[in-house]
């Protein structure tokens, strides 16, 4: 179970003296957003700046640190945060820090190719619900060998972008020659192995950048973690336990069993954020170009599935990444509330009295998207929202929390029926089913059930084709009933 | 500073300019201002030049700076303050440390359930398959490997309902005849099982006589000789008289309902399937108390546990799969924790990845739909996967592909990595 902090835990290695530096009012309001983490540690000016308070702050910062150290990439306003997480399951508390998603680049790709893929990391954009999702960096590979060639592929990309980087090298006569140019953006070094984590050691302490580590094995893995921290006092360590392309299943075990130790056993070693390189499938399989990019994609869903904090990818098509943002953006939501908008009467653009009734779930993400296509395609609709419990509209027609009792009743409740002339209800296309007992119980109010498309995206489409013919029928044909009188 | 002294600078200066690398050595240069005058690069990408300067005195501060020099001027983009030198310390130590796996130990276990019945023992299949029997959560290798791989079932209908465009493309030839698709299924795209949906006997549709669909079955099993689970519906009454009819027409099949909803007359719809030794999947809402009360009255009307199947239910990725996967993952904790009710098979519908637009919509900018419908749909079945789903109705041949290779890594044994992961830093790609 997760470790919950109160106010009082953190409170009690605080001044206490209230003195207002920090912005807060008191040390108690102060120490209830530590625990949010809207504010930091640092911002406790006492805490840092007078000597007497050095055992406090360094018991406040042991308390409020989480089983997962949150790590820093790069610097303000581009800082990327990751790890931070405090369970295991998402079921228990939101997990803190999505995934961040790197773009590989290497020394000996042309220019024009390192311009189009950072260019594409800077615009990659999915929209979602009003939220944009990105892409969170570079990591630059050496693969010349040459240490001038890497630096100043490294310098190129640093003057078009200021996303965070990653310095990729298992040499540190290479990491060296990167960091003189790059440290001043606080990049992730990696990688320190059991070959070379003196060197790397000495570079991370040096120029004080978090630096990843890596090994086949977990006992090595925990191994480099205490050699580092303990020889070079390193706290910024970001640990890679390898994907086994050939064995997928392994590698998301190997990974649950280090997160675990970590949040579970409170192993120290391990408690850093974990990252791994998808991009690997491109080193190691051959074949097919579209399996290899299939392969990449499942395999980063599969690993946010699991906790990772960071990975590096390397296919820029659009269909790869989508699924992935599309994943984390889900997986790091609050578990407890599905998003959803009020249930009632909405209106989109100006309806008016011949203006259609369309009906749907309250899951916010359908709201929204039905909302956007009918204001796309330029149409003037009553909209109402049945309650759903939060549901997706296919999901709640299956779950039987859309039905035909459920929107009778809202139809009903919201007298949509007063502010129309021509009474045309359309349902979305997943409910069709229904059509039938809605109007039985509707017709003697005088309205028409029609069956909409199955996705908003089609209901300009819809509009034009189907609603407005019956409605100018049924208009004519009313002019024709009054006439006859 | 002399006129020489200036001069025997600019030389130098001049040098520097002209070339991309140079290398001075015992020059000592004695200024408190150093000027560098470097004529600007030909328009176009930037060129680097670098400095380094040795230290006069043993233990004394290298000092490099990097020189940028484009078309619009020269410009310091290396530090050119020293990093502040390593204290010097004791000799480092590389400490061996060991990772014990944190193993936990569960007090309960998912009962193995068999899905068909072959020639002889009942039934008239070929192959059978079992699903269940797991004692750790997936892809926990360390605490304990699955009893069975994860199967996928692909999904045909007596009826074609409107389907995505990559998918009607994969059955365009078989979809007016359920027994041909059923076979291109199995036989072509080498799925593990057949689920038949019945829609065509809903009453609000087509509204088609059970005995008709009885027919189609009778023409899957013959089809093919893999196992076959039927679908409804969904209609509670009109499935509760289909489940009845199938169980006793088809007997000693073990055959698998799809699906007993909360809804339903309960005992009256288990009678028949538990009769003639069938078994049902317990559709729950993304709930696990549903789950639980569901389960536990059909497990009261005598539907024996290894009979019986869970499906929470699976919302399309990006509309909802979350909650499938926290609801899937708690059901199976509590399942190993010792909710009886709970221990049986996961089913996740991977199939409802196909009402996003992400999955089916064309879009320019999105890709290939042929491509990204398929990745879209194995996403969502990944999810259910990672979090205990051991069996799968999906519809495109390649995302169940995907699926499959997946499924079967969790039971591979003695396997050995080809290449190093590590390659990956350094390969060309």
């Amino acid at each position: 179970m997760p470790k919950i902090l109160r106010p009082l835990d953190v409170y009690k290695h605080l001044p206490g003296t209230n003195c207002g530096k920090c912005g807060e009012a008191s040390c108690m309001a102060f120490a209830s957003k530590l625990i949010e983490r809207k504010v930091t540690p640092q911002q406790c000016i006492p805490l840092y700046e007078d000597p007497k308070y050095s055992e406090k702050l360094q018991k406040l910062l042991e308390t409020i640190r989480p089983p997962v150290k949150e790590v820093w990439i790069g610097v303000e306003p581009n800082i990327l945060r990751i790890g931070g997480k405090e369970v295991l399951y998402r079921h228990e508390l939101t997990w803190r820090n999505q995934t961040a998603i790197m773009i590989d680049i290497h020394d000996e790709m042309s220019p024009e190719e390192v311009k189009k893929r950072v260019g594409f990391v800077d615009s990659f954009k999915f929209i979602r619900i009003g939220k944009e999702l990105t892409l969170d960096g570079i990591a630059v590979r050496c693969v010349s060998e040459n240490p001038e060639k890497y630096v100043k592929t490294i310098a190129e990309i640093m003057e078009i972008t200021n996303k965070p980087i990653i310095l990729c090298s298992t040499d540190p006569n290479i990491i060296e020659e990167a960091l003189i140019v790059a440290s001043k953006r606080k990049p992730l070094i990696y990688v320190a192995t059991k070959q070379n984590w003196r060197e790397i050691g000495e570079l991370a302490a040096r120029y004080k950048c978090p630096t990843a580590i890596t090994a086949e094995d977990l006992s090595t893995l925990k191994s480099l973690s205490a050699t580092l921290t303990r020889n070079y006092n390193i706290d910024d360590i970001v640990l890679d336990p390898q994907i086994k392309i050939g064995n997928i299943a392994e590698t998301l075990s190997t990974i649950t069993a280090l997160r675990r130790a970590a949040v579970e056993k409170e192993e120290k070693e391990l408690g850093y954020p974990i990252m791994t390189a998808p991009a690997a499938v491109w080193s190691i399989e051959e074949g097919d170009e579209n399996d290899k990019k299939i392969l990449e994609s499942v395999i980063a869903s599969s690993l946010i599935s699991r906790f990772v904090d960071l990975v590096v990818f390397h296919t820029i098509d659009t269909w790869t990444i989508i699924p992935i943002v599309v994943w984390r953006d889900c997986v790091y939501t609050d578990p407890r509330f599905p998003p959803g908008v009020k249930p009632g009467l909405y209106e989109i653009g100006k309806p008016n009295e011949y203006s259609p009734v369309l009906s749907t779930g309250n899951f916010a993400l359908t709201y929204y998207l039905v909302r956007d296509d009918v204001e796309k395609a330029g149409i003037n609709a009553y909209l109402v929202i049945v309650d759903t419990e939060a549901t997706s509209l296919q999901s709640s027609v299956a779950g039987k929390k859309y039905t035909s009792d459920k929107v009778i009743e809202a139809i009903k409740e919201v007298k949509v029926g007063d502010r129309v002339k021509i009474k045309a209800l359309i349902l979305p296309g997943y409910a069709a089913r229904l059509a039938g007992e809605v109007e039985d119980a509707l017709m003697g109010d005088g309205w028409t059930i029609l069956v909409g498309p199955r996705d908003s995206g089609e209901i300009g489409a819809f509009y034009e084709k189907v609603f407005k013919p019956w409605l100018e029928e049924k208009i004519a044909k009313e002019k024709e009933v009054k006439t006859n009188f | 500073m002399t006129e020489e002294g200036k001069k025997g600078i600019l030389d130098i200066l001049k040098i520097i300019s002209e070339s991309k690398e140079l290398e001075l050595e015992d020059v000592v240069i004695d200024a408190d201002e150093l000027t560098l005058e470097i004529s600007a690069a030909p328009a176009g990408k930037p060129e680097y030049l670098k400095l380094s300067l040795e230290p006069l005195t043993p233990g004394g501060q290298k000092i490099e700076f990097l020189l940028e020099t484009t078309s619009y001027g020269v410009r310091l983009v290396a530090p050119a303050i020293p990093p502040p030198a390593a204290p010097v310390e004791k000799p480092k130590e590389f400490i061996n440390l060991k990772f014990e796996y944190p193993v936990v130990k569960y007090s309960g276990e998912i009962v193995e359930v068999t899905i068909g019945a072959l020639r002889g023992q009942g039934g008239s299949r070929g192959k059978i398959v079992k699903i269940g029997g797991d004692k750790a959560p997936p892809f926990y290798l360390f605490e304990s490997k699955p009893l069975n791989r994860p199967v996928v079932a692909l999904d045909v209908f007596d009826t074609p309902p409107p389907l995505a465009g990559p998918v009607r493309k994969a059955y365009q030839d078989v979809l007016q005849d359920p027994a041909e698709w059923a076979k291109k299924c199995i036989n072509t795209y080498n799925a593990d099982l057949i689920s038949l949906h019945l829609v065509s006997t809903d009453p609000l549709g087509e509204n088609r006589p059970v005995r008709e669909a009885m027919k189609t079955v009778e023409n899957v099993l013959q089809a093919v000789d893999t196992p076959i689970i039927i679908g409804g519906s969904g209609n509670p009454q009109k499935d509760t008289e289909l489940f009845a009819e199938a169980s006793e027409r088809f007997m000693g099949e073990r055959l698998v309902m799809a699906s007993i909803t909360l809804d339903m007359d309960i005992p009256k719809v288990v009678e028949p399937i538990r009769k003639y030794g069938h078994n049902a999947i317990a559709l729950a809402f993304m709930d696990i108390n549903q789950a639980k009360e569901l389960s536990r009255k059909i497990l009261d009307a005598g539907l024996p546990k290894n009979h019986l199947i869970l499906d929470p239910t699976t919302g399309a990725l990006g509309y909802g799969v979350e909650y499938t996967y926290s609801t899937m993952e708690r059901i199976r904790l509590s399942a190993l924790m010792g909710e009886e009710t709970l221990q049986v098979p996961l089913s996740c519908a991977a199939t409802n990845a196909w009402a996003a637009r992400e999955a089916w919509m064309k879009v320019e900018d999105w890709g290939p739909r042929e491509l990204r419908g398929p990745l879209y749909e194995a996403t969502t079945a990944l999810v259910g996967l990672l979090t205990g789903a051991n069996l799968f109705m999906m519809m495109h041949p390649l995302a169940m592909k995907i699926v499959k290779a997946f499924a079967e890594a969790m039971v591979k044994e003695g396997w050995k990595e080809e290449k190093p992961y590590m390659n990956w830093v350094k390969a060309r790609f």
